[in-house]
């Protein structure tokens, strides 16, 4: 299983670090990793492997969400099926 | 495999464009619940509703955090209550709404329809009881929400129906006028009403229905706007119906998504999505903003029912490949004091009743939320009703019409519901009187267009 975790907001110092620290400590495998600057705005996608994380995606999501709160960015972590849905036939 | 583009655009959407599921709705048939003794009947449907739908919000909202998708309401949808009721020897509806009331509230659910009675032909047992007790009942619960077919193209208008109809929506008004007059708010009077569609007031779990089903209505005005705007003035109307279709498909797809899901978590069989724009009267979630957005200088000018056609179609067409069942409404919906740019139109008087009963010849459902003057005649109401049913009747689509008396209010004063069902201006109705054709009763005929096989 894998999902998508995309953080979008003011570039600084860490925010890689931060994020896939908090992958490691659940047991979540980063696959990928794409950043761009998108209109002033940093813009960093993340595709991970959710299979052998240690709990439930939606209480990670929350965690991961807290953080982007706490750094002033917008985290979400959603289950790649979504976006899977939407762009292809 | 994915690309950085269409991920950030779901994101953007999401984040803000308001896209959303509108509606997880359980539909539960109660059939198996009949029984002669009331009591007994009423504590059979509690324990059904409850055994099947205590899991439905739990479930909407894992489904919600895994995907990252918003979904506003978990609902539930129960057999029309005239078809249980009718098996019991004291048909005390009232006692009936009650627990239905109840068991929502138990689940968890916002709101519950199927306080429901069809009567498009005439009334079999149980009807009246249910269309007489509407008014106390949507008084006397909070969650309930109740519709009643009175017409259909196959059987044309029952106008007896309507006649009581007109009556039942001004008592539903008068009776909760010290709650801002939210009865009428919860009350559906259909014609051609589908038997699978998610939506309140009007959802119920039709007789063809199985035991249990998964129904989705999605919604994303504000997906569609962002898009035509995003597209800019250039763009002639063949394209902007392409990119209403091709967002349409996105967002069905999320629908589909989710109701799969639903399905599967709760082992329930999956019945339809219903690719509906859906809008509240949040900034950004408009029907009225898309058709502005065409070109319109305010939804209600000359060209916005051609601007709707449009909407509707290309919503349909670009849905209906998304989705491997689509069924309910289908279409654009447009309640007035659910939809931001329709309030202020109806506010500056470019949007009036005339202007939205030709809007619905042409898109999903009907004269949605209205609210009206609240000394209007109850027969003025009927002939309301005679008029959005014979729209459906003839065009073989589903009309309905839900307009609220705003009693001690006149036209221009403001009347709000909060919430979702949002609030608006008090809309003129023509003061003339239909009262001889409405009282005459009867049926209108079935049209040409039944006869098809």
């Amino acid at each position: 299983m894998r999902a998508v975790i995309t953080v979008i907001g003011k570039d600084m110092v860490g925010i890689l670090a931060k994020v896939s620290n908090e992958c490691a400590e659940h047991n979540i495998n980063v696959l990928e990793v794409t950043q761009s600057i998108l209109q002033d705005m940093f813009a960093m996608i993340m595709m991970v492997d959710i299979s052998k994380c240690d709990i439930p995606f939606t209480e990670f999501a929350d965690k991961i969400g807290k953080i982007g709160d706490e750094m002033g960015l917008s985290i979400h972590a959603m289950h790649e099926d979504i976006f899977n849905a939407m762009h292809t036939i | 495999m994915l690309n950085e583009r269409d991920i950030l655009e779901t994101i953007t959407m999401i984040q803000d464009e308001n896209l959303d599921v509108r509606t997880i709705t359980m539909g539960i048939s109660l059939l198996d619940c009949c029984h002669s003794n009331l009591n007994i009947m009423c504590s059979k449907v509690y324990d059904k509703i409850h055994r099947y739908a205590r899991d439905l919000v739990k479930t909407g909202e894992q489904i919600e955090k895994e995907f990252g998708i918003p979904i506003i309401n978990k609902r539930i949808s129960v057999t029309p209550a005239a078809m249980i009721l009718a098996s019991c020897d004291d048909r005390d509806a009232v006692k009936l709404a009650k627990t239905l009331d109840i068991a929502a509230k138990e689940c968890g659910v916002n709101f519950l329809g199927g306080f429901s009675a069809l009567v498009q032909k005439g009334f079999g047992p149980g009807d009246r009881e249910i269309i007489e007790a509407i008014p106390q009942a949507l008084a006397e619960t909070e969650r309930l929400c109740s519709s009643v077919n009175i017409g259909s193209t196959k059987t044309g208008i029952n106008m007896d129906a309507v006649a009581l109809m007109g009556k039942a929506i001004k008592k539903s008004a008068e009776f909760t006028s010290d709650k801002g007059c939210i009865g009428p708010a919860k009350l559906v009077v259909f014609c051609n009403a589908p038997e699978d569609n998610p939506f309140m007031a009007g959802a119920f779990h039709g007789a063809g229905e199985p035991d249990c089903v998964i129904n989705v209505g999605v919604s994303g005005p504000g997906v569609v706007r962002a898009a035509l705007a995003k597209a800019g003035d250039d763009i002639d109307l063949t394209a902007v119906a392409d990119l209403i279709k091709k967002t349409a498909f996105k967002i069905t797809r999320m629908g589909q998504l989710v109701a799969t899901q639903a399905s599967e978590r709760l082992g329930v069989p999956f019945g339809i999505v219903d690719l509906s724009l859906a809008p509240t009267p949040a900034v950004g979630d408009s029907v009225a903003h898309i058709l502005e957005e065409m070109g319109l200088e305010i939804c209600g000018c000359h060209g916005t029912t051609a601007a709707l056609a449009l909407l509707n179609d290309a919503v349909k067409k670009g849905g209906v490949m998304a989705s491997s069942h689509v069924g309910g409404l289908s279409g654009a919906f447009i309640p007035v004091t659910e939809d931001a740019g329709m309030i202020d139109a109806a506010k500056c008087g470019a949007l009036s009743i005339t202007k939205l009963e030709a809007m619905t010849a042409v898109c999903s459902v009907g004269l949605d939320m209205i609210n009206i003057p609240g000394d209007t005649p109850a027969d003025v109401i009927s002939a309301i009703i005679a008029d959005e049913a014979a729209i459906g009747m003839v065009n073989s689509k589903t009309t309905a019409v839900r307009v609220i008396p705003a009693i001690g209010k006149k036209v221009g004063e403001e009347l709000d519901f909060g919430g979702l069902l949002g609030g608006g201006p008090v809309m003129p109705v023509s003061t003339y009187s239909p009262s001889k054709f409405i009282n005459r009763g009867g049926r209108i005929p079935a049209p040409m267009q039944s006869l098809k096989n």
